[in-house]
């Protein structure tokens, strides 16, 4: 056995043996280090005559070549451990459970929600959206909307008054959107198409009445508008609503003091399902809303000839559609804020209704 | 509105079933509620008890053989005290659904002994409270056949709910008058023929407010014999809900509901010299027929004789003149009064009456007359007696209203292709008169269509009886371009503000617009233009100055029930005053116990902390920034209003002049008034303050500036005084060079004795962006020596040593 033998042995069992990267280093410092044992073997190349040089050159070489390669070897075993020993050590229960998210958690209340989807509907079919205040005169709740003093209609209304002021004139909250109906007339000029949501207000409550609720109105002011074309804003509408093929309709003669004709809407429906109602199949009737030809009592109070133009209008509860197509059975329940409530019913921040990607999800 | 099929068949020749005749009343507009077909009662027959004997095991008990008309006698156990052998009854078979006691009938034992059915009382089948027995029919009732139809029970009631401006349709005959003109049968009654009277009418009456009494028509019978009404008109009168007195006054509810024409019956031994229709004199009392005292005032109407008053125009008769089983003179009243003044004094005095439900819509004034005739002959009929003439005082007569209409408002305004002739004689069969025939024809409206003025009334009369299934959807002319923005800045701030909130792990709630008077004052309302003149509860009376109440009573109900972590918003209308610019749009939440943006409640990796002012300022930081707000120039300051925590609260500003909003914790006191708890945090910030963004020709977005040099971080501590504000401290660093220090972020609050009394120490972290060339250390040493240097002086804080 060479001494070049004794040493590569000597050094495989000590790279072999080095248990971790300092140790390694200390054997590729004995070896390869400046005064290490295989630099010491070059060393003495240079003494040696040409032949012994052919001879030991290559033996002391490979000795290096190997001795470096089993050091590298090693050392990407030893850190192979390490890491395996790190990331055994780093091991946590991934099935401890996260938080939710915030957008998860919070919830958009149905009535903001079926008003987006309302928005989105009509907003396809050219109208816009307005609004107005709730605290009304009773020109704009009552008067200019074709109710005369005293006259039973009024009655039905059940309205909130304020306090007389010092004309003896009293403000309402307003029993119906349709104040805006005239306000909307003397700002703008015909064809005027809106729809306008917003809280209404009547001295009644029980399962299906609120003192306050929400209704969507429709106006249509043109040259030609007329009960044919209602019809089917109505039923497009209800189709595109209920997110259902088809619908069946019921058109009915009915009175409201600001249409004429007037016309209360049904539509077909089966409630057979407890807690369900499904719409465009059975055979039961449900009131929907009403609307009619704009009357042309309030065409003139909204500053407008009767006799130039032409429209239709309608109405309905936002509060009474959403409990139809999501089926909450206690309008109260809307305004109570129970938590609970609110996490069941309510949609999801991000799921905005639009129509390119389905009203509801 | 009610009434039975058969009674609408008095006047109406027709071969249609109920179904079509229901279907056919909602398609012209009078809109059938419901419809009781009685079929509860078919399953009823007529049976014979053929043998009852003694049960074996029960006193109480007997078992009948029974002939059902079918088959073999059928074995019944029987316990009502009259069941005996020979007894005619209704039996119901096994299957058989018993309103009364709200059972289906199956073979049962009783006591051991089979019983196959049973015979049934008043009771049972829900036909009156009688159940002292079985039903006892007469011997020659026809076995095997329908108990009710042999009994005239199966009579269907047809409810319709009828608009208020269809008078004409108060009564049968003017419902049997529409179907008539839709073409569903003819109208068979015709007109009423007058009564031969003999003499004059002793009882004179006068007019002292003709406004309100356009006419009265009187008539005396002599000589009458009152007592129960007959079985045809009680079945009618208790099928639609009315309780038979006796024959007279049943005549006058009946000819309200048959003709929509309402009567009054005095007895005229009652009435004290003549009558008299005057308003009423302040502190004037009457009991009225309901047994109620009502104290009048001169805005009423009243018939008077020489006693004082008698009757309540309209609306109620007195009791003292009443008439009852003793009267043999009765004065018949039929008269005109003004619809506002019956409907004012109706709801003034709380009275709701079949009498007032008609003149309020407006009768016919042309019927006050055959009316009373009427009425006359139906008590010639059942009561005897001896008529006077009629006087009729005050009715000048009804001038028929015209409508000039030209035909072609049909199809303008419906899209119905209607032929002129079918528009005419639709007109004609509802009693209108049209003249002439051209394009446009002057329409006389009949007396009792007081709701027809123009020709839009006309077009829905000729629509609802051709049929408004008749009309075809049709589209709308539709917009040939896409779709432009459709919702105002402040709907889409509102839309915005929701979502945004949503997102942050809120919940949105809607809250009632009134709250209790003391909440609105708590947040600066309270104001009388703001008061509910009649709320519907005395804690719904006040329209709310702010969102936050009714959140923080909403978060406290939440609490009660066990969820006190709890987080709410709401964007909606608060009102500062009573006209339309005053009602305000906000956005406004609150946070209660922990229920912080990252979670509430205990968790694992770290509980949630109580919320607190912090928690409010993101939140309505986030609300604005949603609404466009510029966030970066908003301007915090300490100075909330008084329902905040004074010391833990803050009004967000843009510029000095508009307040965007504010924050914080709530005043104790506050708290306390609203029997509210726990940690709780909010904001209410104004959308609609926040000012528009300018309009801008191009949507472009400015350009991406890219710094070559990258940038750099230094910390920097300093001691100030408590009360120096973090913010003062930022803007301070940020100004001390607005071209090189890009962020100041302020990352440690520190509080120790080793600062000093009244001391703090503010850590902030300085971003350094260098613009033109990477910067020496020199230059870093001259820029940090400016921060420290501005934060001296607009602070007086020193560097922490």
């Amino acid at each position: 056995m060479t001494d070049i033998d004794q040493l590569e042995r000597t050094l495989s069992e000590a790279i072999a043996g080095a248990g971790d990267e300092a140790a390694i280093e200390a054997v590729r410092v004995s070896a390869l280090g400046k005064k290490g044992s295989i630099s010491e073997l070059l060393k003495t190349l240079g003494a040696m005559s040409a032949e012994e040089r052919q001879v030991k050159g290559p033996a002391i070489n490979g000795l290096k070549n190997r001795v470096t390669e089993s050091l590298s070897a090693r050392r990407a075993e030893l850190r192979d451990v390490a890491i395996a020993a790190r990331l055994e050590a780093e091991k946590v229960d991934v099935t401890l459970p996260v938080r939710t998210s915030p957008a998860e958690r919070g919830r958009i209340h149905p009535i903001s929600q079926v008003i987006d989807e309302i928005a989105a509907i009509f907003g396809d079919l050219g109208f816009a959206i307005a609004e107005g205040p709730d605290i009304e005169t009773d020109y704009y709740n009552f008067t200019a909307l074709n109710f005369p003093d005293g006259h039973p209609a009024r009655e039905m209304h059940d309205t909130f008054f304020f306090q007389p002021d010092e004309k003896g004139e009293r403000k309402v909250l307003r029993t119906h959107t349709s104040p805006v109906q005239i306000r909307t007339m003397e700002r703008e000029s015909p064809p005027i198409r809106i729809v306008i949501p917003g809280k209404t207000y009547r001295q009644d409550s029980d399962a299906t009445h609120s003192p306050m609720f929400h209704q969507v109105e429709g106006l249509v002011i043109d040259k030609t508008a007329n009960v044919a074309n209602m019809k089917w804003v109505l039923e497009e509408f209800c189709k595109a609503f209920f997110e259902v093929p088809q619908v069946k309709m019921r058109f009915r003669p009915s009175f409201f003091p600001f249409t004429e004709p007037s016309l209360e809407v049904d539509i077909q429906c089966d409630r057979s399902r407890p807690g369900e109602v499904r719409f465009g199949e059975g055979s039961d009737w449900m009131e929907i809303l009403g609307c009619g030809m704009v009357h042309p009592n309030v065409m003139r109070a909204g500053g407008l000839d009767p006799d130039e133009y032409q429209g239709f209008a309608w109405g309905m509860g936002i509060d009474r559609i959403a409990m139809l197509k999501y089926g909450m059975p206690d309008l109260r329940a809307f305004f109570d804020a129970d938590m609970r409530w609110l996490q069941h019913y309510g949609f999801r921040p991000l799921d905005l209704p639009t129509l390119f990607g389905g009203l509801s999800n | 509105m009610k009434f039975t099929l058969s009674w609408l068949k008095e006047h109406l020749d027709t071969e249609a079933t109920l179904h079509e005749i229901v279907e056919r009343l909602t398609a012209i507009g009078l809109e059938v509620e419901a419809v009781d077909d009685k079929a509860t009662l078919k399953p009823f027959v007529i049976a014979k008890v053929v043998s009852a004997v003694q049960h074996p095991d029960a006193d109480k008990l007997r078992v009948l053989m029974v002939d059902t008309g079918s088959g073999a006698p059928i074995q019944v156990v029987c316990g009502a005290p009259n069941a005996r052998a020979g007894l005619v009854g209704a039996f119901a078979a096994p299957g058989t659904y018993v309103p009364g006691i709200d059972v289906t009938l199956s073979v049962g034992k009783i006591r051991g002994v089979e019983s196959h059915g049973m015979m049934c009382s008043e009771r049972e089948l829900q036909l009156s409270d009688e159940h002292d027995g079985i039903i006892d029919l007469p011997a020659d009732a026809p076995v095997g056949t329908s108990y009710a139809s042999w009994a005239e029970l199966d009579d269907p009631v047809i409810e319709i709910n009828l608009t208020p401006n269809r008078p004409d349709a108060t009564g049968v005959y003017g419902i049997a008058r529409d179907l008539a003109a839709s073409g569903l049968g003819t109208l068979k009654t015709g007109p009423v023929a007058p009564v031969a009277g003999k003499g004059e009418t002793p009882v004179k009456l006068a007019i002292e407010a003709p406004d309100l009494c356009p006419g009265f028509a009187l008539r005396l019978v002599r000589g009458v014999k009152n007592g129960p009404s007959p079985k045809w008109m009680q079945k009618r009168l208790i099928a639609i809900g009315l309780r038979p007195i006796n024959t007279l006054v049943d005549i006058t509810n009946y000819v309200t509901f048959d003709r929509g024409r309402p009567l009054h019956v005095f007895d005229a031994k009652k009435v004290a010299g003549n009558l008299v229709v005057r308003r009423a004199r302040a502190g004037e009392k009457l009991l009225a027929l309901d047994g109620r005292e009502y104290e009048l005032t001169p805005d009423m109407c009243v018939i008077a004789d020489d006693k004082g008053v008698e009757s309540i125009a309209g609306i109620m008769g007195g009791e003292l003149s009443g008439c009852d089983e003793n009267t043999t003179d009765v004065l018949i009243e039929s008269a005109l009064w003004e619809a506002l003044n019956v409907a004012r004094t109706g709801r003034a005095l709380g009275i709701i009456t079949d009498a007032r439900y008609r003149f309020e819509r407006g009768v016919d004034p042309e019927y006050m007359v055959p009316g009373l005739e009427l009425a006359t002959r139906m008590v010639l009929d059942l009561c005897g007696g001896e008529p006077t003439e009629a006087e009729v005082v005050g009715y000048a007569g009804h001038k028929p209203k015209v409508v000039s209409f030209p035909l072609a408002e049909v199809k303008r305004l419906t899209g119905l292709d209607v032929a002129k002739d079918e528009s005419l004689s639709i007109l004609t069969r509802l009693g209108f008169k049209p003249l002439g025939n051209g394009d446009v024809v002057d329409v006389g409206v009949p007396s009792w269509r007081p709701d027809v003025d123009g020709k839009a009334d006309l077009v829905e009369e000729v629509m609802r009886i051709h049929g408004v299934d008749e009309i075809a959807p049709r589209p709308l002319s539709g917009h040939d371009a896409v779709n432009g923005k459709i919702l105002t800045t402040l709907q889409i701030r509102s839309r915005f503000a929701r979502r945004a909130l949503a997102v942050r792990g809120m919940l949105e709630a809607v809250t009632w617009s009134f709250i209790p008077a003391k909440h609105a004052e708590l947040f600066g309302g309270g104001q009388a233009a703001l008061k509910l003149a009649n709320p519907i509860a005395a804690d719904m009376s006040d329209m709310r100055p702010s969102l936050l109440p009714g959140l923080i009573a909403a978060a406290q109900r939440n609490a009660d029930r066990g969820m006190g972590d709890v987080a709410l918003f709401e964007v909606s209308g608060t009102y500062e005053g009573d006209t339309p610019e005053k009602q305000r749009r906000v956005a406004a939440g609150i946070r209660r116990g922990t229920a912080k943006l990252e979670g509430p409640g205990r968790y694992w990796s770290g509980n949630a902390a109580p919320v607190g002012v912090y928690d409010a300022k993101a939140d309505a930081i986030a609300a604005l920034e949603a609404c466009g707000a510029p966030v970066d120039r908003l301007q915090i300051e300490a100075a909330a209003p008084g329902w905040y925590h004074p010391g833990r609260s803050g009004v967000i500003k843009l510029g000095p002049r508009v307040v965007l909003g504010h924050f914080g914790e709530f005043h104790p006191k506050v708290l306390e008034a609203l029997d509210a708890s726990g940690p709780l945090a909010g904001f209410e910030v104004f959308i609609d303050a926040v000012p528009e963004a300018k309009a801008k020709p191009t949507r472009t977005k400015p350009k991406l500036e890219l710094s070559a040099f990258q940038a750099v971080k230094r910390d920097f501590a300093f001691v100030v005084e408590k009360t120096v504000e973090a913010g003062s401290l930022v803007k301070a660093a940020l100004a001390a060079d607005r071209k090189l220090v890009a962020d100041v972020n302020v990352f440690d609050i520190f509080e120790g004795a080793s600062l000093g009394e009244g001391k703090k120490s503010i850590a902030i972290e300085v971003t350094i962006q260098p613009v033109e060339k990477t910067l020496t250390d020199e230059d870093f040493e001259a820029l940090a020596t400016r921060i420290v240097e501005n934060v001296k002086k607009q602070t007086g804080g020193a560097l922490r040593g």
